[in-house]
This record gives structure tokens, sequence and C-alpha cells, in this order.
């Protein structure tokens, strides 16, 4: 008899036998529960104190009670095991401890003085003590955009150009390129606008500048840029090359058609992580754009504001109201690279 | 006398299975002359025509690969290069289309004449070359930026070419490759989701879109299974009619079925060298060197 496939399997329904069983989790959900529970009991009769003697209790005993229970389950294989989960675990939330506790600060303090205005009106005519219905941010946040889409404009060709140089030229002056640029990832900012206030301001007769401010922030950018670029464009299998290459291709078709194209994403992420760079930078603006609270287009003719700037401005002032303008400062700034980076996404998301 | 015949068809069963991986000189002799005979005389598309090369040799680096490889490729033949591992095949290969110079530290010395002009003359336009002579490589490549349509277009936009109808080319092109049917309803999907077998066909439509005079593969079948293999070869004996096939491939059953002639390349510590070539069913039946005949029957290798 020839077996006849069978079609109609609406009866079966899949499974995943490989996931713990009720009682396993009720058992896992215990152990950290009960080091949860015995942790300040513990603190408070011992010479532990503080957040950070909670922490720390909790950490031993779940890893403690983690260990116990892998032991009973599985012998002592599992213990190695259960020792790296645990760690895992808490470096993870050792790690977006931070990161909650700023976004939750930034958020909060800077929600108090966010106002339609922030977005609308600058300083120009308004008191940093004055109500947060008056004056806004306009002018750094035009600023930020302004000097990071110039420093972009420089370093992102030019960081991809290096990017390819290292992959696909492969020069005489490769090792050369690759040491300089790694080099170059090391300068401190204030280096970089020290370098542009003594080469560009200096040299134009103390004429504070945007463009200038955005070269200072093009230096850091650009090693950032083409070290991510390097690094995405190894990845690209040297089959795809050959391929171009074979179908009578020059080498810089197939680059540009098939290379970039195949790293796109990774490309995308490269301008990402080198405007993450440069977005928040303070110190090089303070040599190199100088700041006001005037709204201000041109880049080429007087100082002009950033959010980063804007923010430390406020600060400085010492003024409680001025310090809640501050927050809010950071909070935009934190929007924007946010916004920036979902853009980034969509766009090289759409690969698929 | 039924029992003494069953003995004797199990006898030869367990014998023909000691040497499943040592096929037997007169059957792949016979495939060998089964298709020879399917094929007749065959005409040059053009006297004169083809490929030619006059002791090659390649180095990498300082290490000689290959010397003094001398080979004809007639047109509207399909030529297999058979050889263990490392004895400079796909090197020998690579030299046909000048993408040995890919490689860092490449050097090579010799001539490579495609329709009696030096491929290596100096001013020669290399894209050019590659145009003429297209390559299938040994692992499926396709973009994977691209859709299926896109793919197979893609020489015709990276080598620039002007193509009065390019709906036209993409259908003969996956025809010709044997897979028109299959991703005919859905040719703006990307290459990636293709099969293995089903991406090293689009590889081949790829590499026929730009109209080559020669189509150069690397092992094209050692990743797939036996039924792409099957299809892929069907395309290669299709393809005689209009291009001349170099085809390396460690599987002599495959020799034996699509090639004209064979050459077998070996190696004894020191550069790669030909052995042997002639007729694919003089090469499987009456080789006129032992270590060929070692080598297509199984003895080493």
């Amino acid at each position: 008899m020839t077996a006849q496939l069978q079609n109609d399997f609406s009866t079966m329904k899949p499974n995943q036998p490989w996931r713990p069983t009720p009682r396993k989790m009720v058992e896992d959900i215990l152990v950290i529960g009960i080091s949860a529970v015995l942790s300040p009991v513990i603190v408070h009769f011992t010479g532990l104190a503080g957040i950070s003697g909670n922490v720390l209790t909790f950490f031993v005993l779940s890893l403690v009670g983690s260990i116990g229970i892998s032991y009973s389950r599985q012998g002592r294989k599992a213990v190695g095991n259960a020792i790296a989960t645990s760690l895992i675990y808490s470096s993870f939330a050792l790690v977006m401890l931070p990161l909650a506790s700023i976004l939750f600060t930034v958020i909060s303090r800077g929600y108090q003085s966010l106002r339609i205005n922030t977005f609308t009106q600058d300083m120009s005519l308004t008191q940093p003590e004055s109500a947060f219905d008056q004056g806004g941010a306009l002018h750094a946040i035009l600023g930020t955009l302004i000097l990071v889409a110039i420093a972009s404009a420089i370093s992102v060709p030019l960081g991809i150009l290096t990017g390819l140089y290292l992959t696909e030229v492969k020069g005489r002056a490769e090792n050369l390129i690759r040491f300089l640029v790694q080099a170059m990832s090391g300068v401190p900012s204030i280096v970089a606008g020290l370098f542009i206030y003594s080469l560009v301001i200096i040299g134009s007769g103390g004429h504070y500048s945007g463009f200038a401010g955005a070269l200072a922030l093009s230096i850091l950018m650009l090693p950032t840029v083409a070290r991510t670029a390097e690094e995405v464009l190894k990845l690209i299998p040297n089959d795809l090359r050959e391929a171009g290459v074979a179908l009578g291709a020059t080498q810089w078709r197939t680059v540009v058609m098939v290379v970039v194209p195949a790293a796109r994403s990774g490309i995308i992420t490269a301008i990402i992580l080198g405007v993450a760079r440069v977005a928040g930078e303070t110190a090089p603006l303070l040599l190199t754009i100088l700041g006001n609270n005037t709204t201000h287009f041109n880049p080429f003719d007087a100082p002009m504001s950033a959010l980063p700037l804007y923010t430390f401005n406020l600060f400085r002032t010492g003024l409680n109201a001025a310090i809640s303008r501050a927050w809010t400062g950071a909070l935009v700034l934190m929007f924007i690279v946010l916004v920036l980076f979902i853009f980034a996404r969509l766009g090289s998301g759409k690969q698929k | 006398m039924d029992i003494l015949k069953q003995q004797q068809t199990e006898q030869a069963r367990t014998t023909s299975e000691e040497k499943v991986t040592k096929p037997e000189i007169s059957s792949l002799a016979s495939v060998a002359a089964d298709r020879s005979e399917s094929k007749g005389d065959f005409v040059p598309r053009r006297p004169g025509a083809g490929l030619e090369a006059k002791g090659v040799h390649a180095w990498f680096g300082k290490h000689h690969a290959l010397a003094n490889v001398s080979l004809n490729f007639p047109s509207g033949t399909v030529t297999a290069l058979i050889g263990p591992s490392g004895c400079g095949k796909s090197t020998f290969l690579r030299t046909l289309n000048r993408m040995h110079e890919f490689i860092p530290g490449a050097g090579m010395a010799g001539e490579v004449l495609l329709d009696g002009t030096d491929i290596y003359k100096s001013g020669t336009d290399v894209t050019k070359i590659r145009l003429k002579v297209g390559m299938v490589f040994q692992k499926p490549n396709p973009f994977p930026s691209m859709t299926i349509g896109e793919n197979v277009l893609s020489g015709i936009k990276l080598a620039q070419l002007k193509v009065s109808n390019k709906d036209d080319l993409l259908e003969e092109c996956l025809q010709r490759a044997g897979l028109w049917n299959e991703v005919k309803d859905r040719l703006s999907a990307h290459g990636g989701s293709l099969s293995g077998g089903q991406q090293q066909r689009l590889c081949i439509a790829r590499a026929l879109a730009v109209k080559p005079e020669v189509l150069l593969m690397d092992e094209p079948c050692s990743a797939l299974d036996p039924g792409s293999t099957l299809r892929i070869e069907e395309t290669i004996r299709q393809l005689t009619e209009s291009v001349i096939v170099v085809i390396v491939t460690h599987n002599m059953q495959q020799a034996a079925r699509v090639s004209d002639f064979t050459g077998f390349f070996l190696s004894d510590g020191g550069p790669g060298q030909l052995v042997e070539v002639a007729s694919t069913k003089e090469i499987f039946s009456r080789p006129k060197d032992e270590r060929t005949e070692a080598y297509v029957t199984g003895r080493f290798g």
C-alpha cells in the first residue's frame, strides 16, 4: 500500500516541550521573591545599610538560591550555568539602572518647564528666571540641527570613503590611515575645539560662528563613522565583490551597486553612531560657537547656540528657574537624538 | 537455476555497493559515450573562435600553484576540469577571465587567447574580457540588496550595457537557466529567499544576461541537492549552442554526463599541472596516463 500524504493536520497544536514547567517557574520566582523579602531583614539585623547593602544582600541570596536549586535539579554541572546566568542578569540590571535613572531624572525635571514655547521662542527677550510660558530653546534646537547637519555633511562622505579606502582600495597608505583614524578617535573633544579655535577663529580675527563649531564636531565624528563603516564593509563577503567584477563591472561600480547597498544597514548605523557622538558635545562648542540667545540661521557670520551649550549656560546661572530650563534643554536634546535614530532605523529597515 | 541467478544478482549488488564511491571505469565511459552519441558531431559556431590557454603558469606570492597548462576550448563544447583538491583547477579557471589577479600577491605567465587575442595583452580592457568570459562560483552569491529580477539584470547595469527589451532578456535568461517557471510570479522577491539550488541557477541566469562567449563554472553543484544538480547539468547542455562552457568538478559522474572534453590536473607537491586532456569518452574508458586512470576509477584522490 502506498502511503497517501495526509493533508489535514488541523488537530495538531504547536507545543514548546523545551520550556520550563510551571513548577520550575514557581521555584525560580520563589528564589527571587524569598531573596527580596529576606535581604531587608538581614540588612536590618547586620552592619549593612542603605540601598547598596540591600542590593548586595539580594544578589548574594539569589545567587546562593539559584545555585542550590540548580544543584538539586541537575547536579554539579548545572552550578556553573546558574552562576553565569545570575552574573549576566545582574550585569544587565547594573547597566540598565543608571540608564533608567538618567532617563527618569531628565524627563521628570525637564518636563517641569516644557511648554509649547520651548519650541517656538528663543531667549532673546526673556530672562532665565521669567515665567516658563515665556522664552524657549528654539535658537538652541535650530543650532544643534544646523551644526549636526553640517558636521554630518562633512564627516559622513569622508568617513564612508575612508572606510571604502580601507576595505576596497587597500592602497599603500592603508595601515597608516587606519592608525590615524584610530588615533583620531582618541582626540579629546576640547582639543578638537582648541584646534578649530586657533585655526579658524583666531585666523579669522575672533569671528565665532556655527560653521567653526560644525568643523570641530566633524573632527570628532569622522573617526567614528570611518571605523564603523570599515567594520561593516569588512563583513560583506568577498564573493559579492568577485561576482560583481566577474560580470564585467569596474571596481567602482561594484562597490557602489553591490558592496555599499549590501552594507546599507550597517552604514546607517555608522552615521547614527557618528551623530550620537557629537550631538551632545559641549566643550568644543564653548570655544567655537560661543552661544547666544537669538535665533540665528546663518552658520557663517555670528555666534550660535546649541542645546548642550544652552543647557550648560543656564546651569551656570545658578537660578532655580534657569536650571529647570536647562533640564528641558537636556530633555529636548535626548528627544532629538531619539528621533534621528528612529528615522535612520526606518530608513535602514526598508531593505528586506 | 532461479536460485543461481538470484545468488549472482545478489553478489553483483554487494560488489556494486562496495564500489559505490569507486565507480567502475566502464560505467562512466558508457555515460560519456551516451552523451557524445546523442550530441553527434558538433559544428563550431564560428570557425576559429574560441578560448585557448597557452603555457599558463600561476603563482600566489612565491607559491607556484600552476605550471605550463595549455588547453584549447573550441566553441560549442563543454570541457570538464577534474583532479584532486589543491591541484590548481580553480586557479586555472580564474586565469581564463582574469579573476586570478583579484587575489593580492597573484602572478601569472603565459597566454590566454580569446578569439585569437591574448586577454593579458597590455592595454586590454579587463572589464570587456570578463563580460565575454562569465563566471559562476562554487557558492551561490546572488546580490542580497537586489530582487530576483534585478539580480538577473544586474550585469547589464553593472557593465552599463544597453538592452532594448529588459523583460524579454529577463525571461530568456531565466528560461535558459531553468528557473523561469519557479520564479516568474515572484520576480520582485529577494534573491536570498530562494533555495540554494535556485540561487545557483539565478547566478547562472545573471551570468548569461550579459551574453558571454564563455562561461566558467567553479564546482557549481558542490553545495546542491541531486535534483538541482540535474537541472543545472541540463542547463549546461543547452548552453553549448551558444556558449563555451568550462566546468571544474569533483564529481566524476558529472564530468562524464556533461562534458565533451575532460582535462585531468594533478599536483605532486609542486605546482599543479595538466596530466592529460582528451575527449571525455577516452578519459573515462582508455586514459593514456596511469595516474588519470587511477583517479577516474577512484583508486586515489
